[in-house]
């Protein structure tokens, strides 16, 4: 059910921020941008609650790797804003959304080529990190402990995610799917409270997707970590999601359970096309 | 450059010494923008910085001078020669040294054009008869002047700015019409990719190097009567990095009109600021530049898509 | 490859990972402890150079080695620290507060050239340290008044709590001690969130500000650290030469810096060492060369030649580095006779535009 937005955009298709009495968890609200005069994302607002897992799906080029983009801060939405816990994130840089507890993988894997998979691990500790540079050229005992902690809890992410094997490989000669699980374990490395997930099955093989699905299960269930996530595919999508908006040329045109999306005639158009080929 | 003192005419002794000195920093910032057009050339093909394209311009002196000075060549005769024994040096340097290290990071590949600057330096030096001596190159246009309404203009100068238009007209002609120019783009963004579209890449990388030491050793030649000839004139060839960037990097008009900006710069301060500074005005210049607008005059920007 | 049993944490945090390190390091500093009974006074001018010229190679690691940068332009931080250190000295102020406010003068400067280069990459930055270099030359020039101008300056030895220090023995210690100390600086700083941090830079900006690695701080810290440990070289470089003037901090002398990083092998500390014994040790073999050269030779360019032919030699053949050539050696004794020559083979890669990076 879609009520009449106001404002200059018009009316279909548009989506009004779902009103309720608490603040929501995480909720963007009509962010858009452009590149060089072709509106890349318009007029988006929807609103994830704490502990969900909530899905994006689009045809390629719909925006959504650019909506993730957005949220992290890479570049600045021309309109619109991003409330995480309260907070508006407008005008803040990566590295400072990062520190309240974002945390994102990325499509085309962004990992630190030229060191070990400890280490990138370890450089996701970033934002705990709690002593400062004369301590650490020192290397006093504080520095020390506060290693060690670090070390611990990569482990437990390592343990999570069965690398083991590779914690002192390099990353640069790693082959592709286990790269894609080292992205997902570093961004939890941060112990974030909002994960997102930019095509986390692209490249990966039915049994590794198959392992990703569990692995999405867990991070919501035992983690308790609130899932965003752009997906192609809608065997995944359903069986983890709780919410989905579909998005076709930077518009969103569904919003609901991956059921409801599914079967929604805008979103079988986008998808399938409206006249045969 | 050596600044002359203008002969009194009526009126007009700052403003005849003004347009001498900008006539100077003309053909300065002629050379300047010759030798940013060699190392721009080889940037786009392979995104390699020459930075020992100085040292090649001041080789290709050398060579124009064993032929005109010590040979006796007519001077046309001269330019050939150097050009066309700097482009076998050039495509010799890039099948020997720089085809190896194919694939390297970029900051090494430079590593490595120092140190051919080094080695070229060293050979000059070391070779007999030409060692560290400083020569003067015979050209027609030497001494000769022109008295053009009351300012008396160095034809040397003009001849400069002369030849370097010819030279650009003959080369935009060349990538105009020659297949060359797309060839050069695509292996500079993705050698890979241009290996599969049937790029000869190797050889394409070959012939840019060859054709930028021709354009290094035509600039030799140019700058050669107001340097002289000597084994550290390649030092100049630093100023033209400056002028490729407030050019714009990677951008062949960019390159000429940097080095234009970049010589007239470094006349007027020479006339007009406290001593010193116009060694240091187009580094100055540059430093503004990167600040403000790193890509230059008509260079692109471009970011990473993640 | 040494195969070693890990029991806690706590074991890969140290520096001196096995008892096999403890053995060789710790003979190492005997040996550099004792050398000076044993060799004469000419070898122990050259490792005070040797010394020296380490602190520069770990300062300019730390920058282009570990994180990314690149500076073509590090003399300069050599020129502040050196002039500093000379002028404090003649003002009275005692090496032990003479030297860390030449670090922390060159480190601010390091700032000022940190802030403005956070936009640039590559090339860019390349030709922006090379400007910067070629202006801090010429204000040393101009500024005839604080700095004595091309006519130089005269810098007295080192005087230590009371002390002089004259006697190259004395002195040897001494270079020896700061420079053993900046190297576990860097050893620390490599192992902890900070050192990560710069390799993250490295590695990819974008992903590094997205795991929560603020860029400017970062970067710009990676600047004043380098120019810190420049310019400490550069306060002993100061009372080693014992005369100072502008043009012994020109590009010449960035590019000769670069090159210890180079052939020493980018990304280890050994490697600045022992590059930067490469580089003092060359010309006297040189030298000794220039006796076997053709009459009608003249020597003068020799030097440079064998300068540069050993520059592009490296690059091509052994892109480690002298410690990534000793490690390969020390593999093969290791591994006998199992050794197999292409286990350090590089990976055959193809250039992609790194102007998108």
């Amino acid at each position: 059910m879609t009520t009449p937005n106001e404002g200059t955009r018009g009316v279909t298709g548009g989506q009004r921020p779902l009103v309720s009495s608490l603040p929501a968890f995480f909720s963007v609200e009509n962010l858009g941008i452009s590149f060089g005069g072709v509106r890349a994302v318009d007029d988006v607002s929807f609103e994830v609650s704490r502990g969900a897992v909530y899905t994006i799906i689009g045809p390629n080029g719909a925006g959504k790797t650019t909506i993730f983009n957005l949220i992290g801060l890479l570049y600045p939405a021309s309109s619109g804003r991003i409330v995480f816990e309260g907070q508006d994130l407008t005008g803040t840089s990566p590295h400072r959304v990062a520190e309240l507890g974002i945390a994102r993988t990325f499509q085309n894997i962004e990992l630190f080529e030229h060191a070990t998979v400890l280490q990138n691990l370890l450089i996701g500790r970033h934002r705990h990190r709690r002593t400062n540079l004369w301590q650490e050229l020192l290397y006093l005992p504080a520095v020390r402990r506060a290693e060690l902690a670090q070390r611990e809890a990569v482990e437990k992410v390592i343990d999570l995610l069965d690398l083991q094997h590779y914690r002192d490989s390099l990353v640069a000669g790693l082959p592709y799917g286990v790269r894609k699980v080292i992205e997902l374990a570093r961004a939890l490395a941060t112990e974030p409270r909002l994960l997102l997930l930019d095509e986390p099955s692209s490249g990966l093989n039915p049994e590794e997707t198959d392992d990703m699905a569990y692995w999405i299960e867990d991070i919501r269930d035992g983690l308790g970590i609130t899932v965003l996530m752009v997906e192609h595919d809608m065997n995944l999508v359903s069986r983890v999601s709780d919410r989905v908006l579909a998005l076709n040329e930077g518009r969103p045109i569904a919003e609901g359970t991956p059921a409801e999306v599914q079967s929604h005639p805008a979103v079988v158009e986008a998808y399938l096309g409206g006249g045969d080929d | 450059m050596l600044a002359r003192i203008a002969a009194p005419s009526e009126g007009g002794v700052v403003i005849s010494q003004f347009v001498q000195l900008l006539l100077a920093g003309v053909a300065q910032g002629c050379v300047y923008a010759l030798v940013a057009l060699g190392f721009v050339l080889i940037y786009k093909a392979t995104e390699t910085v020459n930075f020992a394209q100085g040292d090649m311009m001041m080789l290709g002196a050398f060579f124009a001078l064993t032929a005109g000075t010590f040979m006796g060549w007519p001077y046309w005769v001269t330019i050939l020669f150097a050009v066309a024994s700097m482009a076998l040096v050039g495509m010799l340097i890039e099948r020997i040294v720089l085809r190896p290290v194919l694939g390297y990071p970029a900051f090494t590949v430079v590593m490595i054009t120092i140190g051919v600057g080094y080695v070229l330096r060293g050979l000059v030096t070391m070779m007999p008869g030409w060692g560290t001596e400083t020569y003067a190159l015979a050209t027609p246009f030497a001494d000769k002047v022109i008295n053009f309404g009351g300012v008396v203009l160095a034809v040397q100068e003009i001849a400069v700015i002369g030849m370097t238009a010819a030279l650009c007209l003959v080369l935009y002609l060349f990538f105009r019409f020659a297949r060359i120019g797309v060839a050069m783009q695509a292996t500079s963004q993705n050698q890979l990719a241009a290996y599969y579209m049937g790029i000869p890449v190797r050889r394409v990388n070959m012939m840019i190097w060859g054709l930028s030491a021709g354009v290094a050793a035509f600039a030799g030649i140019l700058l050669a009567p107001f340097t002289f000839v000597h084994s550290n004139m390649g030092y100049i060839g630093l100023k033209a990095f400056p002028a490729a960037v407030v050019g714009g990097f990677g951008s062949v008009p960019g390159a000429i009109v940097g080095g234009l900006i970049i010589g007239v710069v470094e006349a007027l301060s020479g006339l007009y600021l406290p001593e010193g500074f116009k060694d240091v005005a187009a580094y100055v210049v540059v430093l503004l530049v990167l600040l403000v607008k790193p890509s230059g005059i008509f260079g692109e920007t471009a970011t990473k898509k993640v | 490859m040494r195969f070693f049993f890990k029991t806690d944490y706590a074991q890969d945090l140290r520096i001196a990972r096995h008892g096999g390190h403890v053995f060789w390091y710790g003979l190492l500093l005997a040996v550099l402890v004792a050398l000076p009974l044993f060799v004469g006074e000419y070898f122990l001018t050259q490792l005070h150079f040797i010394a020296i010229y380490s602190i520069v190679g770990f300062g300019l690691m730390l920058l282009v080695g570990f994180t990314g940068q690149i500076s073509l332009g590090h003399a300069a931080f050599l020129a502040v620290g050196a002039y500093t250190e000379a002028l404090l000295q003649a003002k009275g102020v005692p090496f032990l507060i003479s030297l860390p406010t030449a670090a922390l003068f060159s480190a601010a400067v390091g700032v000022i050239v940190g802030l403005p280069a956070l936009r640039l990459k590559g090339i860019y930055l390349a030709i922006a340290t090379i400007a910067f270099n070629v202006i801090v030359e010429e204000i040393i020039t101009r500024w005839e008044g604080l700095t004595g101008g091309n006519s130089g300056l005269q810098v007295k030895d080192v005087v230590l709590l009371g002390q002089s220090v004259e006697s190259p023995t004395a002195f040897y210690y001494l270079c020896l001690v700061i420079t053993v100390i900046c190297c576990l600086f860097m050893i620390n700083l490599l192992r902890s969130p900070t050192g990560r941090a710069f390799v993250a830079i490295r590695d990819s900006e974008i992903s590094a500000s997205c795991m929560g690695v603020n860029l400017a701080k970062y970067k710009t810290m990676s600047f004043a650290l380098s120019a810190a440990l420049t310019g400490i070289a550069g306060a002993l470089y100061a009372h080693k030469l014992a005369f100072i003037s502008p043009e012994q901090f020109n590009l010449f002398v960035s590019i000769e810096m670069v090159t210890i990083v180079i052939l020493g092998g980018i990304g280890s500390l050994h490697g600045a060492v022992l590059g930067a014994a490469f580089i003092i040790l060359l010309p006297q073999g040189i030298a000794i060369a220039k006796d076997w050269l053709p009459p009608g030779m003249a020597p003068t360019g020799l030097q440079a030649v064998i300068f540069g032919i050993i520059l592009i030699a490296f690059i091509i053949f052994e892109p480690l580095g002298l410690y990534g050539r000793w490690v390969k050696v020390r593999t093969w004794f290791q591994l006998f006779p199992f050794y197999r020559r292409g286990m350090f083979k590089r990976q055959k890669t193809y250039t992609k535009s790194e102007r998108l990076r």
